[in-house]
């Protein structure tokens, strides 16, 4: 097994949205320093944004304001957010939008030239090369890309961020990259809890299947305090296929519909403005509606004109091709018959909710040298794609500024030894547990006591300590992975990076006595929401001598 | 089934170190047999992103649901055609339907 050395001012993990977006941003700023970006997939199609997009869902237009963005979050989770972040993303969104129109993205625009408005916060694109777009424009820098480099493991010298670990699958190469700064870009985890389609159709999912927490995971185990992750992420989405429902919804204008036809957010939210409820009250009505018999759940879309459908359709091409696939297999098109909806698996994301890595308003995670941008990143839910660009430029500034007088840390040959084995054992065992035991064994606690979708999201005490115990147990396990080729070993590491993942998400769940979320973390034991007592971040930090996950609550205003 | 492969159509990339849809899965799915022929490692793992569908330059793959998820034999394919994108839907009855999206801003539109 041959070893890669490399030596760089900035490393960036993860070459997604925020990751292609710092390079470039680091390209602009200090055309000098050197990048390097590690990337488990290959930049042209790699992370969430491998098929495309069809809306940037974060944009202030002309009316709004960057405060009255952070109002809208607010109000969104519950009184749960840090304004100071979400304010510096709202501040930066239409210059990041435009950056990226300017790579050669096309966005609808109304005749007068303004971008044409698809709901209040977002605009239609057409972005289905969006990140065939995003890398091209990294490549015109002299940043050194390495595709199919799967991080493992920062450097970490108990003090700073000094690079960071990968593996190399089509080389079979150990990657050793150093660097004075690390930006995080690996975005959130899929892949924790049992998904709604089982065996062969098992990554017909909404969130990115290889998006799996490792940047998480990574930060986890060198001590970084990570936020929220009880704000979990489940998506109101299309059965089967799982496309987002905003392009019917906000794009279309189509109302939610019961199995009798009738518009059941209006009964259940009349009293706050009915179809203009939280987002979360979407999924938690069509979840009573179901629960009461009068489910399935559509979409209304049979009111759509012949012109509305096929816009439908070239949206959803542009995004989540499968839906039109769906429609093609059932021969039948969405104007004859509403679009059925239901709830996702949980996800741990920072870009629609907030679990993720503790940071200040510079994007500088709670360990030096370490910065985190997109998905990744904490406290600052609703961000999406033209968040997480504005992140990575926040991020970039702040690196670039603190590289200034550091030179590259020393790195003990033991210590690059160690993570070698570690990486490289499953390859060397020729019986014990395969990745794909491992990973439904982690899928089947977490769905049954962490509130997966086979118990309708709901958690109660007694069910998580059960979890956090057998999730323990797990992790004991995990010396008896085997792989039988690269593409096995990476689905191991995965599954070691996944239920590092889990365990903080159980604490988190644990910790947080009241319902806050009343959809994302609905508590048995503790159904109300108490302001005195709750109103703050509940954040862990894991220490790896002890194996034990401290929790702590910070104050809401940073 | 999530994607096919059709061997007659697919060249193999012949003359490049990785196969275009190799290259580019961003779940590392696709691969070049022993008769240089582009296949899928697990189809279970197949997310139906549709990028190696986009990439191939001979349209040899073309994008399926699972027979779980959707009982019925439609298909989609899709062309790159500079800053177009060209999609065919094939309607489990056999009739199709095209697209054709703008996918990018030509260098004087920016
Ligand atoms: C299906 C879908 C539809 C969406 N639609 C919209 C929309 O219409 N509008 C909108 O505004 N937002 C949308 N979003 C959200 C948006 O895509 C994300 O918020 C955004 O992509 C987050 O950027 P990121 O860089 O954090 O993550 P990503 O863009 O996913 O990038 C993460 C990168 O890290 C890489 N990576 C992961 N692990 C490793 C590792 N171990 N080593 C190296 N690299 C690694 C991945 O391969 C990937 O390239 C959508 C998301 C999904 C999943
Ligand atoms: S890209 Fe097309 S032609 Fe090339 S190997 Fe793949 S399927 Fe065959
Ligand atoms: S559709 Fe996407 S995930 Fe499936 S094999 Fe092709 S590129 Fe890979």
């Amino acid at each position: 097994m041959s070893i890669i050395r490399i030596d760089t001012d900035i490393l960036i993990i993860g070459g997604g949205a925020a990751g292609c977006f710092a390079a470039v941003e680091i390209h602009k700023k200090s055309p000098d320093s050197k990048v390097v970006i590690m990337e488990k997939a290959h930049i042209e199609r790699s992370g969430c944004l491998a098929m495309g997009l069809n809306a940037i869902n974060a944009y202030i237009h002309s009316g709004q304001t960057p405060e009255s963005y952070v109002s809208y979050v607010e109000k969104q989770f519950v009184g749960i957010i840090r304004k100071d972040l979400v304010y510096g993303i709202a501040q930066g969104l239409n210059e990041a939008v435009r950056d990226v129109e300017k790579m050669g993205l096309p966005i609808d625009r109304n005749d007068d030239g303004t971008y044409k408005k698809r709901g209040k916060r977002s605009i239609r694109i057409f972005g289905e090369r969006l990140k065939p777009l995003l890398a091209e424009a990294v490549q015109k820098t002299p940043a050194q890309i390495l595709n199919r480099v799967v991080a493992t493991n920062f450097i970490y010298d108990g003090e700073r961020v000094c690079g960071a670990f990968g593996y190399g699958v089509r080389n079979s190469t150990f990657y050793v990259v150093r660097a004075k700064a690390v930006i995080v870009a690996t975005g959130g985890a899929s892949g924790i809890y049992k998904p709604n389609n089982p065996g062969v159709a098992r990554h017909l999912m909404w969130y990115c299947p290889w998006n799996v927490g490792t940047g998480y995971a990574m930060g986890i185990r060198i001590g970084a305090e990570m936020t929220s992750f009880e704000n979990r992420f489940i998506a109101l989405r299309v059965k089967d296929v799982h496309a987002p429902t905003g392009t019917i919804a906000v794009g279309a204008h189509s109302k939610q519909i019961n199995a009798r036809g009738e518009d059941y957010l209006e009964r259940y939210y009349k009293h706050i403005g009915g179809n203009k409820c939280l987002t979360q009250h979407r999924l938690l009505a069509t979840i009573e509606e179901t629960k009461a018999g009068r489910g399935p759940c559509y979409l209304d879309t049979t009111t759509l004109s012949e012109s509305d459908e096929r816009r439908l359709k070239e949206d959803f091409l542009n995004m989540n091709p499968q839906i039109v696939l769906l429609w093609a297999g059932k021969g039948m098109n969405p104007r004859n018959k509403p679009v059925e909806i239901h709830g996702t698996e949980p996800f741990v994301v920072g870009g629609h909710c907030q679990a993720g890595y503790w940071i200040d308003k510079e994007r500088n995670t709670t360990v030096k040298g370490l910065y985190a941008a997109g998905e990744v990143a904490g406290g600052a839910p609703k961000k999406y794609v033209s968040g997480s660009w504005v992140e990575a430029r926040i991020a970039t500034a702040t690196a670039l500024e603190d590289i200034k007088d550091v030179s590259l840390g020393d790195i003990d040959d033991s210590i690059i030894q160690i993570e070698k084995n570690r990486v490289l054992s499953p390859l060397n065992k020729k019986s014990g547990v395969s990745p794909l035991e491992m990973r439904e064994r982690l899928q089947k606690i977490m769905d049954e006591y962490a509130g997966g979708i086979s118990m309708n999201y709901v958690i109660h005490e007694e069910r998580l300590l059960e979890a956090r115990r057998l999730l323990k147990c797990l992790k004991e396990r995990i010396k008896d992975m085997t792989a039988v080729n690269n593409y096995n070993l990476v689905e191991a590491l995965e599954c070691v990076d996944r239920i590092d993942v889990a365990r903080v998400l159980v604490e988190h769940l644990i910790y947080r006595k009241e319902t806050r979320w009343s959809c994302y973390q609905p508590r048995l034991d503790y159904p109300e929401k108490k302001d005195e007592r709750w109103l703050v971040f509940v954040n862990s930090i894991y220490n790896p001598d002890t194996d034990e996950i401290k929790m702590v609550e910070r104050p809401l205003c940073q | 089934m999530s994607i096919f492969i059709d061997e007659n159509i697919c060249n193999g990339c012949k003359g490049l170190a990785e196969a275009r849809c190799e290259r580019i899965c961003p779940g590392d799915l696709c691969y070049r047999k022993e008769n240089m022929k582009a296949a899928i490692r697990d189809q279970s793992a197949c997310w139906t992103c549709a990028a190696c569908v986009k990439e191939c330059p001979v349209q040899a793959i073309e994008l399926r649901l699972p027979f779980q998820a959707c009982s019925n034999g439609a298909s989609l394919k899709a062309r790159l055609k500079h800053d177009k994108t060209i999609w065919t839907v094939w309607y489990a009855d056999g009739h199709q339907e095209e697209f054709i999206i703008q996918a990018k801003c030509l260098k004087g539109d920016r």
